[in-house]
């Protein structure tokens, strides 16, 4: 029986600022992100969240202008993630990222799970199809489309696409997940399945998830991390968080007190 | 305690009206103990009938207290110092009913007394003296939840100890009456009886403060030693 539970570090920001050309987005982020937790970020919007969330996968390299400053860890390698030495791609094999809005790509079920691992320059059929089952089970949407993997992917439901869209980034095997939002375009009941899968996921995949709905983040995550203009206002335990926050900062927020 | 406003101004209500409640029952109960002590030394045995009567108002309030409590966490999810001033108050008017349960039997038995034809102060010295400790301990109580405040709720908790002191040192006494007199073992009895439900209050009191330090604070400190800092 372990008497401490004392989580490994997957990631961990240090001293990280993050520019929109002239505009600081985040400021002096230090936060650690735990092996195979989830941990969620909350906070208002323009409070930074995201753009902490997406320079995990250095996705603002793609805008000329936008900045960074410190530091991302990476374990167990110890890879600074936003060193300029380290390809992006590489960091996106690792690392997958799911959206707010579902975003298949326009083409068949099979073919959006298995595109990633194309582009790694798989091409073995059979290791292909067993991936993609893979993923799919991992998703929890096997069963809905294991009799149609050749139709399109956007005739699929909003939360079926969600899922795919999770088995996408399911299949490199990344060892951490962004979620942005995941659900906020779903209904209740594929919000509920997403949540679950979340929950089965965080037994192979380290998570990080940006949330606008609170008793989302108070049900799937371990960790919570309130954000507010671009600071790391708290960190901590979500009950704990949720109970006894304690900063006044974050307690108006959750308990809905903040304008 | 944090005392900005929702930005739900209906949320405000509804917590504000939760209090408003709790503090309504609270004055009753504090009423019936007090009417309570008063048939004890007066033997004014008319009251008995409002304090049993004033019971049923009071279960009617705990039960629509915990229906609001129910509501709140349905339609809120609160969170934080909400979550806690709603779990505290569910737990709060569960103590203040059965403070209320204890003056009714406090009552009912002074009505025996009486009707036996006996004075209980023949026998029961200090009784009187540890009803208005108990007494003091409801009110104390019920003044930091309304006002929140932790140092009073520390020191309701801290009378609680003089409280079982008393009661303890007032069972002695009787049971020397009752070994020296055996005629006097039926009144003892209640008088007995009247006194451990008195020191129940006091427990009473003290478990509404230990709520108004977790509401305020976030700190369990039930079943604790080191709750008085």
């Amino acid at each position: 029986m372990q008497i401490h539970d004392t989580p490994t570090l997957k990631a961990e920001a240090r001293n990280l600022n993050f520019f929109y050309g002239e505009a600081k987005a985040l400021k002096n982020i230090n936060m650690p992100i735990y092996d195979k937790k989830v941990t969620a970020l909350i906070g208002p919007s323009g409070c930074g969240k995201s753009t902490y969330l997406r320079s995990f996968n250095r996705m603002h390299d793609l805008y000329p202008g936008n900045r960074y400053e410190g530091e991302i860890r990476f374990f167990p390698d110890n890879t600074n993630l936003l060193s300029p030495e380290v390809d992006p791609i590489e960091v996106r094999m690792r690392i997958g990222m799911v959206f707010q809005k579902p975003n298949p790509f326009p083409k068949t079920i099979y073919e959006n799970v298995a595109y990633g691992l194309r582009v790694r320059g798989e091409n073995n059929k059979r290791v292909l199809d067993d991936k993609v089952e893979h993923a799919l089970k991992g998703a929890a949407i096997w069963e809905e489309v294991k009799d149609r993997l050749q139709d399109l992917a956007p005739n699929l439901s909003g939360g079926q696409q969600q899922r795919l869209c999770i088995a996408r980034a399911l299949a490199t095997d990344p060892e951490l997940l962004l979620f942005d939002e995941p659900t906020s375009a779903l209904d209740p009941i594929a919000t509920g399945a997403i949540e679950e899968l979340v929950h089965e996921l965080k037994k192979r995949v380290t998570i990080l998830i940006v949330t606008h709905n609170m008793q989302q983040a108070a049900r799937v995550s371990d960790y919570t991390a309130y954000m507010y203009l671009g600071e790391m206002i708290e960190f901590g335990k979500t009950d704990e968080i949720f109970i006894k926050p304690q900063d006044k900062r974050t307690e108006d927020y959750i308990t809905g007190r903040m304008g | 305690m944090n005392e900005s406003q929702h930005l739900s101004s209906q949320f405000d209500e509804d917590l504000s009206r939760l209090r408003t409640h709790v503090l309504q029952m609270g004055g009753l109960v504090e009423t019936q103990v007090s009417a309570a002590i008063e048939a004890y030394a007066t033997g004014e045995i008319a009251s008995v009938k409002t304090i049993v009567e004033t019971d049923r108002k009071v279960n009617e309030l705990e039960k629509a207290i915990d229906d609001d409590c129910a509501h709140i966490i349905a339609k809120r999810q609160p969170t934080a110092s909400d979550l806690r001033l709603v779990l505290g108050i569910s737990k709060i008017v569960t103590d203040l009913e059965r403070a209320g349960d204890e003056a009714k039997k406090i009552a009912k038995g002074v009505r025996r007394i009486y009707e036996g034809g006996h004075l209980p102060g023949q026998y029961g010295v200090g009784v009187r003296h540890l009803a208005e400790a108990a007494l003091a301990m409801v009110r104390q109580a019920l003044d930091a939840f309304a006002r929140l405040d932790t140092p009073q709720a520390t020191n309701v908790i801290r009378a609680d100890t003089d409280v079982d002191v008393e009661f303890k040192s007032i069972i002695r006494q009787l049971i020397t009456h009752m070994m020296e007199d055996p005629r006097t073992i039926t009144t003892s009895i209640d008088i007995i009886s009247i006194a451990r439900a008195i020191e129940r209050i006091g427990d009473h009191a003290k478990n509404v403060s230990e709520q108004v330090v977790y509401i305020v604070e976030g700190r369990d400190i039930r079943h604790t030693k080191e709750k008085v800092q």
